[in-house]
């Protein structure tokens, strides 16, 4: 397998509601991604895209809808979808086109414009759940989350204000995004535990909001990085996936097994050993407080149960030993689902290679990890990437 | 980045832009319908549903009790090899207090809601459904619960034909 690298990234504001169309919020981030890593797109080889379902924007075949947007007309190109794990994944897909010698150059775009449906996008999730066995119970999606938070919870003993941290902890960071949907720099445990009760135990300011954007990496082999002496990247060195069983009310949803899966893969391609000694920084997918420590714990930098405690001593702050959501994450900057990319993929890209201004780890961070998940609580997707 | 680019694209706009009409959009209503066929597997299960009972199936290869029911094993991936009963009360394995309904719309009176893990089938196996006779306060992880069925004339072959499941009574244990 040959070298790559992310040689630039780009992203939209992301926004609860933003007035361009898919495509145009496409090809301000594609364009963003190009104009960074100097280039055109007639450099560009491939074009992956990565969105997440069709109904949110009421447009089927939505790849094909926004690929003019994506650079992707008259290329290779191909949409790919792992649920919330496409906003990770896509760069996977990318990345196989550049390691197998496929491509040189590789555009990578996700888009996601879920203020389309009217009134609220969760009515459009209810049609992710088994037609037999769940819904007929009117289920809202809230609900599975709510139901692993606090078997997370109860199993390990975990305080709610220990999972608040996580809610100021990110909203606090994306302070310094300008892209940034949610920041706040006064939020307190307080004012998360005082919000109001959606389902029990999540709590309004526990969850991430439905958002629109767009974001974009450029993806480059060693020899056109080297040829075209393009400066700024940063190294995929590992990348990993794995999905669990559809049947979730089998599933002990206290250890996301699938993201260890595709833990161990990733570190193993990135051949990390030791990744708790290893790995400087984490952006793992956190839509909920609590997922940023039950992928923390996936991603085996924490043992079980443990997360809550790192995050209440600090380690996960900005300035601390493991800095996680250094971005804002998604409980932050905003979750446009697959667009996240520009906070997980994108972010290690901008820390790895000093660019992140005000969101800068202060110390030297040579590797990072991005996560994301989706599906029925079932997908993980890694990328372990270096200085 | 994000501190060489001076423009960061997307013009913001308000609930209100779109729905009073300030900004130029279009609308479009879907109708779409569908009927699903319920499946080798679903068809027995739900038939039985109907009668008062619920039904797996085993694997010889894993000696799993799988619940619901499957015609394949998705761990040996071969063929499931027989229908079995099992019994209709268990434990509650996790759960929700929902103040949303399926829309995201605001209620007062929450719905209790969770997994509950069947007695007689493999650990952890288990349906996602209502609980009742029991309050916010009372529900926790680990209560023994037990099916209330609908009346058999109400019944009508779904995971509905249980109207939510209570607190197993000390003498029923």
């Amino acid at each position: 397998m040959r070298k790559v690298g992310v040689v630039g990234a780009g992203m939209t504001l992301f926004r609860r509601r933003l007035q361009e169309t898919p495509k145009e919020l496409c090809y301000e981030a594609a364009k963003m991604a190009l104009d960074q890593a100097g280039l055109t797109l007639a450099d560009v080889d491939m074009v992956v895209s990565g969105s997440a379902p069709d109904a949110f924007e009421g447009i089927h075949m939505k790849g094909e809808y926004f690929l003019d947007g994506c650079g992707g007309y008259r290329k290779p190109y191909t949409r790919v979808f792992t649920g919330g794990g496409t906003g990770v994944f896509s760069t996977i897909a990318g990345w196989w086109h550049v390691a197998s010698g496929l491509a040189d150059v590789v555009l990578v775009v996700n888009e996601e414009k879920m203020s389309s449906c009217q009134p609220h996008p969760q009515s459009v999730f209810a049609h992710i759940w088994d037609p037999i066995l769940d819904r007929p119970l009117q289920p809202n999606l809230v609900w599975i989350f709510a139901m692993e938070m606090n078997r997370y919870m109860t199993v390990y003993g975990i305080r709610k204000e220990d999972i608040a941290r996580v809610a100021v902890k990110n909203k606090r960071n994306a302070v310094g995004h300008p892209c940034a949907q949610l920041p706040d720099p006064h939020i307190t445990i307080e004012d998360v535990l005082n919000s109001e009760v959606m389902a029990w135990p999540v709590q309004r300011l526990d969850i991430s909001p439905p958002s629109d954007g767009a974001a974009a990496v450029v993806i480059a082999s060693e020899d056109a990085i080297r040829k075209r002496k393009i400066r700024d990247r940063a190294w995929i060195s590992g990348v990993g996936w794995s999905i669990d069983s559809t049947m979730w009310t089998d599933r002990d949803l206290v250890f996301p097994e699938y993201v260890a899966r595709a833990a161990k893969m990733a570190y193993k391609v990135a051949k990390i050993s030791d990744p708790r000694r290893e790995i400087d920084f984490a952006e793992p997918y956190d839509p909920f407080d609590y997922k940023e420590l039950h992928h923390l714990e996936g991603l085996l930098l924490a043992d079980k149960g443990q997360a809550p405690v790192l995050t209440r001593e600090g380690v996960t702050e900005r300035d601390g030993d493991l800095p996680v959501c250094p971005s804002g994450g998604l409980m932050g900057v905003g979750n446009p689902i697959a667009a996240t990319l520009g906070i997980k993929v994108g972010e290690l890209f901008w820390q790895l290679t000093g660019q992140a201004g005000e969101r800068q780890i202060p110390h030297d961070v040579r590797t990072g990890v991005a996560q994301a998940w989706g599906d029925l609580m079932q997908y993980g997707c890694v990328v372990v990437m270096r200085a | 980045m994000t501190e060489r680019v001076e423009r960061w694209p997307g013009v913001e706009l308000s609930a209100s832009d779109l729905v009073e009409g300030k900004v130029t959009s279009t609308r479009f209503r879907p109708n779409a319908k569908y009927a699903w066929s319920a499946g080798e597997a679903m068809s027995r299960f739900l038939a039985e549903l109907q009668e008062g009972r619920l039904v797996a199936r085993t694997c010889d290869g894993c000696e799993r009790i799988l619940f619901p029911p499957r015609m394949f094993c998705e761990l040996c991936f071969r063929p499931t090899d027989a229908w079995t009963y099992v019994r209709d009360t268990g434990t509650i394995e996790t759960f929700s207090i929902s103040y949303l309904d399926k829309d995201a719309r605001r209620i007062a009176e929450p719905i209790l809601v969770g997994v509950v893990s069947l007695d007689g089938a493999s650990p952890r196996m288990g349906l996602m459904h209502y609980f009742g006779g029991m309050t916010k306060d009372e529900i926790r992880i680990g209560m023994r619960v037990k099916a209330v069925w609908r009346p058999p004339e109400e019944r009508r072959g779904s995971v509905l034909d249980i109207s939510y499941f209570r607190p197993l009574r000390e003498a029923e244990r």
